[in-house]
């Protein structure tokens, strides 16, 4: 499929087995693992990457689009004419059979749902307004906007409103009900048990880069789309299905991703409108969402309702799981939030009851977010053990200790690898837990202390993936996919890899990534970029390795690859020399049976200390350490850095992220980053982050596993077990704000 | 944004020349103003740049009090060796606001106009008598727990975000502008802003076309102490819940001096009398600052998710007296 020739080969592996020894343990290049800084950074900070609207494509008319007004309605008069007023603009473009009435999710094959005549929610885009300016176009908008008439309709717009209703969602490559034993059996005879509701609001991925598209036809009727994506093969099909397009007509390009977050795994509205509109003006086309528009047309994660139910004997051991989820979706989207995704795995118990339930609402799509699942399901589950140790009166790594399963309590297959208690107990050692004190026993001034610790677990996922790698005549390797990079580092991983298995130092090493002309590649989600991609770069570089053994005549375990020269049998020959005008391969790797006889995840431990105000109950985090365990660490420092930013997106989902629906017409009213509040730096201490050393030979021929979302796993929870330390206080709606605070402190 | 005419002057006097249409504004940081002409909250026909007019230095005035020019940037204002000893609140509000970027464009003379940050004040598809007189107000029934609990109207709930504007009040300082007419005005702060009531989209008694080039300060309590405490949901980059700006002297044992401002809880930055009249006098006991909660907060009404801002100002207000007064 991609160039086959004598000079090439393919290399393909699917997981089926586990694959005990990895080529990257036998490398001389040293490299492998190493803190090397990002690759791509010089060009981000001389701002030469180009991200989705940088690209500086000739005759480019800018569109803006025209969102909805009223949250449920029937458009009856859309006054084009109104953007005639001013001066630039070249048209209204409204298609209302095919605009996307939502983004899609992650992976999907099909065009999310189109149909923008009726809206489902504010903000949804109805019409795209084009003009020779990004100004002209925003103002016309703006006057368009205002002037839609639309026979407005009843819609449901209050979560606790429709609460009763939710249903069990159809389908959707997680089972949402899963039930084992005779929970409610076991909780009426568990001598200790807890019962607790845990609520977590809209969120919101907030990118720095908007979503954004350029749109170009050429005169074979290909579309072009530089766009902002993080998993450009399925979002291909997604946009191809869109616009009635063969796939081969349709070629993406994301280069370079100011961070996805989730909110950019599938196609957004802007895509389909501005390639719309390009067909129709036979010019290129840009539209760049404005910060309000990503918060309301394009993904939140949803609000969730959890409900715990633990019982437990009196030793701490679990004899019962109950953890019930309601979230909320548009009308016919079958999303849910996956809160019990790791209540799967996490600890033992034999009776088990997790279900997700979705009420229909008339807010703005749900979808995938920052580990969507684990991210606020632990901020559940990982604040209900520590209410149990608690109960108990046990300390709460014991008790997690306690409930640490030698196999899967669902599946009774082994984990593949799994330090949770290693984690717990290293976290422990390095934060000083043994410190910790009573509730309210460490006030310095109007500020009440206390630490707090909590699990973290995240499903390991290896998707298909394929990439092919070339050797020039220079003896220089360059890697091709379209996986991305949305700032996780993986240019410099993927050089990393290549540069070990083909004993190059890494300047020698030159990755293309972000469009769909190179073979399929994972794309960024789920934290299973780095190591599908990865193996697949690994397994190309691996048939390479037998092309170059074949050419110095020798056996491959018999050859030495370093720094450029290959090294056997007394004889070193620059690489260069060897491949003549270059060698090629192409990689792929995908899931197979490991991925059912053996279940999968990263774990790790945070704890964290905070300081909580006695008088006005503000919250700051004073420091952070978290301890984790993701088999084979790529890059110790773009490692640390996703963990970094997971344990900083704990700080946001525990104190103060918050999207807040109108209760009128679901909008979402505080839209922007005045108001939307994640952590800013003076709201992130110290963090520090360990790692502990694995491999996990079941999860893929690297030995890696995902990383990308471990750090927030669990983080929220960490922070609200430290504040109900400090001032002994539990709070269970999510974010913890001094409002919901107030009233529990002591008297001033 | 719509279409504007621009037009840059080199004197406080050029610069109101340059009003001559029916909606100039004078733009000096931007940092409020172009955001909300993004959004088409405001919609000038016209910027008078005043960002390069000679305004920009704080002198000595003879009464031991400082003047300061309206363009001096918040940052620099807050640096300033005299500015920092003695007036200190007025510092340390300023650093309690915005982030260090904005604090580098933002002016002196342009905080004290900034806009609410009431949500739907922002968003011009919901109604607003503050944008859009007669319209209504979304904010009740909507969210509003960034909104005000004291002055409030049935027309209008916003509260006045700036915090340096606080410490003014705390501070009695004197607004100096330049009428269109030529005429120079000083304007007590006491006497700038307004309350929302039926007209709660005029929010401070400047004339059209009225430049402020000055702000004065008289010369400080001496041996007082001040303060800026701000209670807000982020460390950095958020507005105030409640702020407290205040000047107080404690002597032989009772307090012979206090000037308290509030901020996040009005549509101005807020004074009160009563406030400062149950202390002034009284020894610092938990009486005497229960009083003064008690007279600030006498009719304050939330709105459901602000009602929290009531208990939050008692609780605040009395531990700042209890720090201020203390040893």
């Amino acid at each position: 499929m991609f160039g086959l020739g004598d000079k090439n080969s393919s290399n393909s592996l699917v997981m089926n087995t586990a694959h005990p020894d990895s080529l990257l343990d036998k490398g001389a290049q040293d490299v492998i693992g190493k803190p090397i800084s990002r690759i791509d950074g010089p060009l981000k900070v001389s701002g030469h990457a180009a991200y989705a609207a940088e690209y500086g494509l000739a005759n480019v008319a800018y569109g803006f689009l025209v969102g909805s007004t009223v949250g449920k309605g029937k458009i009856t008069e859309l006054h084009a004419e109104v953007a005639r007023e001013v001066p630039g603009v070249i048209d209204v473009v409204v298609d209302y059979k095919t605009f996307l009435r939502n983004s899609q999710q992650g992976g999907e094959k099909k065009a999310p749902t189109q149909g923008v005549e009726n809206v489902d929610y504010v903000g949804e885009p109805v019409a795209i307004v084009i003009a020779e300016t990004y100004e002209a176009a925003r103002d016309a908008a703006e006057r368009v906007r205002l002037a839609v008439e639309y026979q407005e309709q009843e819609g449901r717009y209050s979560f606790n409103a429709y609460r009763e209703e939710a249903k069990k969602p159809p389908y959707n490559n997680i089972p949402s009900h899963y039930d084992q034993g005779d929970v409610e059996k076991a909780l009426a005879e568990a001598p200790v048990t807890l019962d607790r509701t845990y609520t977590t609001p809209s969120q919101n991925s907030a990118a720095m880069e908007p979503h954004a598209s350029i749109a170009s036809w050429d005169d074979d009727g290909r579309l072009t789309l530089y766009a902002s994506l993080q998993m450009l093969s399925s979002d291909r099909q997604q946009l191809a299905d869109a616009l009635g397009l063969k796939l081969d007509k349709v070629r993406l390009v994301a280069r370079y991703v100011g961070g996805g977050f989730g909110s950019k795994l599938g196609i957004a509205p802007e895509s389909v409108a501005a390639a719309i509109a390009a067909k129709k003006l036979g010019r290129p086309v840009k539209v760049v969402m404005a910060r309000q528009q990503v918060f309301e047309a394009t993904v939140r994660r949803s609000n969730t309702e959890q409900r715990i139910r633990l019982g437990a004997n009196a030793d701490g051991t679990l004899t019962a799981i109950a953890h019930e989820t309601i979230c909320s979706n548009l009308p016919g989207e079958g999303y849910f939030e996956p809160a019990g995704q790791s209540t799967h795995f996490m600890y033992g118990g034999k009776n088990r009851l997790i279900t997700h339930d979705l009420v229909e609402l008339d807010w703005m799509l749900s979808g995938s977010m920052r580990a969507p699942g684990e991210a606020v399901g632990m901020l559940a589950l990982e604040t209900a053990m520590d209410e149990l140790a608690e109960t108990l009166g046990m300390d709460p790594i014991e008790l997690r200790r306690r409930n640490d399963p030698d196999k899967d309590p669902e599946k009774n297959v082994p984990y593949s690898s799994r330090m949770l208690t290693q984690c717990m107990d290293k976290g422990a050692e390095l934060f000083g837990w043994s410190e910790r004190r009573e509730a309210l026993g460490d006030r310095r001034g109007d500020w009440f202390h206390g630490i707090g610790m909590a699990g973290a677990g995240r499903s390991n996922i290896l998707m298909k993936s394929a990439a092919k790698v070339t050797v020039d005549g220079q003896g220089h390797a360059i890697v091709e996919t379209d996986m991305t990079d949305i700032g996780t580092g993986t240019y410099t991983i993927l050089a990393q890899i290549a540069a070990e298995m083909l004993g190059l130092p890494i300047e020698d090493v030159t990755v293309h990534l972000g469009d769909t002309d190179a073979p399929p590649g994972a794309g960024s989600g789920g934290s299973w970029g780095a190591t599908s991609s990865g193996s697949s770069v690994y397994l190309a570089c691996e048939a390479l390795q037998k092309q170059i053994a074949d050419k110095m005549g020798v056996e491959v375990g018999a050859m030495t690859l370093k720094d450029g020269r290959v090294i056997a049998e007394n004889r070193s020959v620059p690489l260069a020399e060897l491949v003549g005008d270059g060698i090629n391969a192409t990689g792929q790797v995908a899931p197979g049976l490991q991925a059912k006889l053996t279940t999968q995840a990263s774990y790790g431990a945070h704890f964290a200390e905070v300081a909580v105000n006695a008088i006005t109950g503000e919250t700051r985090v004073v420091r952070m350490l978290g301890v984790f365990a993701a088999g084979r660490i790529l890059n110790e420092k773009t490692a640390r850095s996703q963990c970094l930013g997971g344990m900083t997106f704990g700080i946001g989902a525990a104190l103060t992220e918050e999207v807040v629906h109108d209760p009128r017409n679901g909008k979402v009213v505080n839209h922007d980053l005045a108001e939307y509040h994640v952590p800013v730096n003076a709201d992130v201490p110290a963090l520090e982050v360990h790692f502990l050393d694995e491999r996990d030979v079941h999860a893929n021929p690297i030995h890696a596993k995902g990383i990308g979302e471990l750090g927030i796993c669990g983080a929220g929870a960490a922070i609200a077990n430290a504040i109900n330390n400090a001032v002994g206080v539990r709070m269970r709606d999510y974010p913890l704000t001094l409002d919901k605070l107030l009233d529990q402190l002591p008297p001033v | 944004m719509k279409p504007f005419s621009y037009a840059k002057a080199d004197s406080p006097e050029a610069a109101i020349r340059e009003v001559n249409t029916e909606h100039t504004r004078f733009i000096a940081g931007g940092t409020n103003l172009l955001d909300l002409m993004k959004l088409q909250v405001e919609t000038p026909d016209k910027l008078v740049d005043i960002s390069r007019l000679p305004l920009d230095e704080i002198e000595e005035r003879e009464d031991g009090g400082l003047t300061i020019g309206a363009l001096v940037p918040n940052s620099d204002l807050a640096a300033d060796r005299r500015i920092i000893e003695r007036y200190e609140t007025l510092s340390r509000a300023l650093l309690a606001g915005a982030s260090g970027q904005l604090r580098n464009k933002a002016s002196t003379g342009g905080n004290l106009l900034q806009r609410t940050r009431c949500y739907y004040f922002y968003d011009t598809a919901s109604p607003c008598n503050k944008r859009e007189p007669g319209t209504g107000c979304s904010a009740f029934g909507g969210l509003n727990r960034i909104l005000a609990v004291i002055g409030t109207s049935e027309h209008c709930i916003a509260t006045h975000p700036s915090d340096m504007a606080v410490a003014m009040r705390a501070l009695d300082a004197t607004i100096i502008t330049l009428k269109r007419d030529g005429d120079k005005r000083r304007i007590s702060i006491h006497d700038f802003y307004c309350l929302p009531g039926d007209t709660p989209h005029i929010e401070n008694v400047l004339e059209p076309g009225e430049l402020i080039t000055h702000i004065e300060l008289p010369a400080p309590v001496e041996g007082a102490r001040q303060f800026y405490r701000k209670v807000r949901d982020r460390a950095s980059y958020a507005f105030a819940l409640v702020s407290i700006a205040g000047v107080v002297k404690v002597e032989d044992g009772r307090i012979s001096h206090a000037a308290l401002a509030f901020g996040g809880l009005a549509h101005m930055p807020w004074r009160n009398p009563d406030v400062e009249a149950a202390l002034v006098g009284k020894a610092p006991t938990r009486d005497a600052f229960e009083a003064a909660a008690d007279a600030l907060l006498d009719g304050a009404r939330g709105f459901g998710d602000n009602d929290f801002k009531i208990p939050l100002a008692r609780r605040t207000l009395l531990a700042t007296l209890r720090d201020v007064t203390g040893e």
